[in-house]
């Protein structure tokens, strides 16, 4: 490929050099002016009082309570969202049925509706002058204001990552090899795990990284959801809120350059995975 | 790795950090104040300070937790169901709002504390940039051409509805002022505003930060608070000749604090505010003390203004939100296409 | 597609989406139109078209629609090139698209108003061309585009992917040239996904409230989106006017969704087969 002579079919491949070069260019560009410079301000202001100080921010104890919660309700979520998206998937992937469209669009619904009307629902339904609210409040339930509204919140708005991520991939792919392996005795446990699994699983795991990202970083529903207790029903994004609004601003940034974190682990984990798949196979 | 055994990790890794993280809470006599926006970090301070004062006198320690946030989005969540014991707001109507929609404390809880329940006062003036360059010295010069005026939007912030109503009983009370008058004195000062933010500390940001404006209408603490901590030197307080006396109001939620037991702690919670301590705290944070003798020990502190109620200038606070910020009211009015 | 009788897990799979689609999005959203109903026809009209929340229409809707048209052009670039060319800090460049998602929106509204106000780091050169990016119907844009850019990146990415070079590699064997390999048999095959792309962004983008805040400026008429106007009424106590523009906006949103992926399913049918079929064998 990088040699001088190149076949007429390898150059049908891949693009001339000075092509190359000014796609990875204009993409960089673009890139900067919406990802690299808001990043790199995040740091910048994080670190403007010095690493001492972006060091306490993160160790300050409303601080770890707001990780300790915004973990929980991502372990929860997460999973629950997964298992959701394979089912969601394979069934609208696989099979054909009456109201198909629909049923994508009803997926699809969660992101168009504002963070604020989301959380919004639950305290519809479960607050005090909600639907059930009497009822919850007579057996002492909470679940606005506290660990189950801040969850349901968050499940919601991250409900079609994962099914949305898996549906153009298993579209794209078709069905043969699975038809194949039915065909050849395998169980259909066994065609999902060692057929359908292994070709999806890129989609998947984007899907699962986009879905715990958005459900740690989620501001606008939780918000609604809270109570803003602070170290008590506060998640990171409120955390940085109150820190912002208290004027502490390097804290704020500090506090929010840890969710920056999440995706170097991502890639990091990409990559053990890529290497291991590699070596097993 | 097969994908099979790939999930069984996920699973082991997933139950051992839910294992980890949900470690109880250990159990405490708490308090839940449910505050709005300037008043962190008065509370802070009181906080500590009443624990102290209640563990002397009881033996029984308490702890308080904080909720702060935009004044009527706080009362919308103690209506919707945070059970707070305590409310300390920025506005009576949002306390009244609890009472009607919600009867979670009697309709006569202002008259259960003295002042009208509110123990400490404000009033709204002016932050203006460094030398004041466009010699910015009463409400009037707010509405010039050319001033450029940063005020949250009154429909979203407790904080802007006093700032909006200063400016409106300014105009009412000029010679030969009437509502006409005031309605188009009003229309003017927004057209000068180029930038709605939607709570106090937010336009705070925008004048301070994003060095957007000749002029910064707020809450007198956190001008005072501001010009002492944010951007040293490079603004300075104006205090207009009249302005409105800010009542902030506090009040026990009856229905919550006597589900929590906690009826008692929380009146004396609310009670300490008055006391020298708690007035001491309040002026220390640019409230105005209701105590004489704590508001002469830092008079020197306040700028001498002449407060007008909102009762003069607009009746109560129904009223007011009927006339003014209602859907439809005179703010929107000014908005309004043809104009 | 596939005839139902080989494929096992229909019933489960459908069984199970439509259970949780109903229990997370569809209970909670019949909430709002519940609240609503306590209004009467003329109160709901006057609530929902008074000349402010038409102009929000116009200003949620169409900065979404040119955030979302930007991202697909850009998104697709920034995906091909992170998949296709190799250079110095692909890596990076390619765990830093998830930061949309892990940034609180509420710290990426503040960071992108300070780095595009007219004292920021891009602001300062975009004034005096006479640009005012924040404070403007162009700062929700960029806000917007920031915050979609996710979406499409990552949709297109796995299936670009999970392509089989083999066919590219056939159809260059066959005197293909660069030019039309690319756009008769790469694009057609990502069409789909970059259509999911585009549908996402776009959606979350009509919700968006955490960033726009921040740097629109919040003005009535020019530059107030309609989550901020549901907020407004909601500070209000207007429950039922608020939920009357989320059953307004949720109402709309569906139906463009809808319409798109029918558009969608549609557009698989006619050009979906060639290019990749053979994917992932």
């Amino acid at each position: 490929m990088i040699s001088g002579r190149r076949s007429a079919a390898g150059r049908a491949l891949t693009e001339p050099p000075l092509v190359r070069r000014a796609l990875i260019g204009a993409s960089l560009v673009f890139l900067g002016a919406f990802l690299f410079l808001p990043l790199l301000a995040v740091f910048v202001f994080a670190l403007q009082n010095g690493v001492g100080a972006y060091l306490a921010a993160l160790v300050e104890p409303d601080a770890l309570a707001a990780i300790r919660l915004t973990l929980i309700t991502a372990v929860i979520v997460v999973p629950v969202n997964v298992l959701f998206g394979l089912a969601a998937a394979w069934a609208i992937a696989r099979f054909n049925f009456f109201g198909k469209n629909l049923l994508i669009t009803i997926i699809d619904l969660p992101f168009s509706v504002s963070p604020v009307v989301s959380g919004l629902v639950y305290v519809l339904l479960f607050g005090l002058q909600g639907a059930l609210g009497p009822w919850l409040q007579a057996h002492d339930i909470k679940i606005i204001f506290a660990l189950p509204g801040i969850v349901l919140a968050t499940i919601f708005v991250t409900s079609p990552f994962v099914a949305r991520e898996l549906l153009p991939l298993m579209q794209a792919q078709g069905t043969a090899e699975e038809e194949a392996a039915l065909t050849l005795g395998a169980n259909g446990r066994q065609t999902f795990l060692r057929v359908s699994l292994p070709k999806i699983k890129w989609g998947l795991f984007y899907g699962i990284v986009l879905c715990n990202a958005r459900a740690m970083g989620e501001f606008g529903a939780v918000s609604v959801v809270s109570g803003h207790v602070r170290g008590l029903t506060t998640t990171i994004p409120l955390h940085v809120e109150i820190l912002y609004n208290e004027y502490q601003f390097a804290a704020a940034f500090a506090v929010a350059s840890l969710l920056t974190f999440l995706a170097v682990a991502t890639i990091i984990v990409k990559t053990m995975v890529e290497a291991r798949s590699r070596t097993g196979s | 790795m097969t994908p099979r055994r790939f999930l069984r990790d996920l699973l082991i890794v997933v139950l051992a950090a839910a294992a980890v993280l949900t470690t109880a809470r250990a159990a405490h006599v708490t308090l839940l104040n449910v505050s709005y926006d300037p008043t962190r970090e008065l509370y802070q301070e009181y906080n500590v300070a009443f624990a102290r004062r209640w563990k002397e006198k009881t033996g029984d320690a308490v702890t308080i937790q904080q909720s702060h946030g935009g004044s009527s989005k706080q009362a919308r969540s103690v209506i919707d169901g945070l059970e707070a014991d305590v409310v300390t707001l920025a506005l009576a109507f949002d306390i009244d709002a609890i009472a009607e929609r919600a009867q979670l404390l009697p309709r006569n809880w202002q008259t259960r504390l003295p002042h009208n329940a509110s123990p400490y006062t404000s009033t709204i003036i002016f932050l203006v940039r460094k030398g004041n360059p466009k010699n910015i010295r009463d409400w009037g010069d707010l509405a010039r051409p050319g001033v450029s005026v940063i005020t949250p939007n009154p429909k979203t912030s407790g904080a802007a509805r006093w700032n909006y109503l200063a400016a409106w009983g300014y105009a009412l009370r000029q010679p030969g002022g009437d509502e006409t008058k005031a309605r188009e004195f009003i229309a003017r000062l927004y057209g000068n505003v180029p930038v709605l933010d939607s709570g106090a500390r937010g336009a705070t940001t925008t004048f301070v930060e994003r060095g957007i404006g000749d002029v910064l209408i707020n809450w007198e603490n956190e001008v005072l608070l501001g010009t002492r901590e944010l951007g040293q030197g490079k603004f300075e307080a104006v205090v207009p000749p009249a302005s409105i006396l800010c009542e902030p109001t506090v009040s026990v939620v009856d229905r919550f604090a006597k589900k929590h037991n906690t009826l008692a702690v929380a009146q004396a919670y609310l009670e300490y505010l008055y006391s020298e301590e708690g007035q001491t705290i309040a002026a220390k944070h640019f409230y105005r003390p209701t105590l004489p003798a704590v508001a002469e020990k830092f008079a020197g502190q306040f700028p001498k203004v002449e407060l007008f109620t909102l009762a003069d200038i607009a009746g109560d606070w129904q009223k007011a939100n009927r006339t003014h910020f209602a859907d439809g009211g005179v703010f929107d009015q000014i908005y309004l296409p043809g104009r | 597609m596939k005839e139902r009788g080989v494929l096992p897990g229909f019933g489960l799979t459908l069984g199970f989406t439509l259970f949780y689609l109903t229990l997370i999005v569809l209970i909670p959203l019949a909430a709002t139109f519940y609240k609503t109903s306590a209004l009467t026809w003329s109160e709901f009209w006057s609530a929902t078209t008074a000349p402010r929340v038409m102009a929000s229409y116009r200003l949620s809707f169409g900065a979404s629609l040119v955030a979302a048209l930007t991202n697909v052009v850009f998104g697709l670039l920034v995906a091909w090139v992170l998949i296709r060319y190799d250079f110095p800090g692909r890596r990076f460049v390619d765990m830093l698209v998830d930061l949309p998602f892990a940034l609180p929106t509420a710290v990426a509204g503040i960071t992108l108003t300070s780095l595009y106000s007219g004292n920021g780091w891009i602001g300062r050169f975009l004034e005096p061309l006479g640009i005012k990016a924040a404070f403007s119907p162009l700062g929700v844009v960029i806000a917007l585009t920031f915050i979609g850019l996710p979406f499409v990146v990552r949709t297109v990415q796995p299936v670009l992917l999970e392509m089989d070079p083999e066919v590219e590699q056939a159809a260059a064997s066959l005197g293909a040239g660069r030019w039309s390999i690319v756009t008769r048999i790469i694009l057609p095959g990502i069409v789909p996904a970059l259509l999911t792309g585009f549908t996402l962004a776009f959606a979350r983008g009509l919700g968006e409230y955490g960033s726009i805040v921040f740097i629109s400026g919040n003005m009535p008429m020019r530059t107030e989106i309609t989550p901020l106007l549901i907020v407004t009424k909601l500070e209000q106590y207007d429950y039922a006017g608020a939920t009357a523009i989320a059953v307004v906006m949720l109402v709309i949103s569906f139906a463009l969704l809808l319409a798109i992926n029918l558009l969608q399913h549609w557009s698989r049918r006619r050009i979906g087969g060639a290019g990749i079929d053979g994917a992932g064998a």
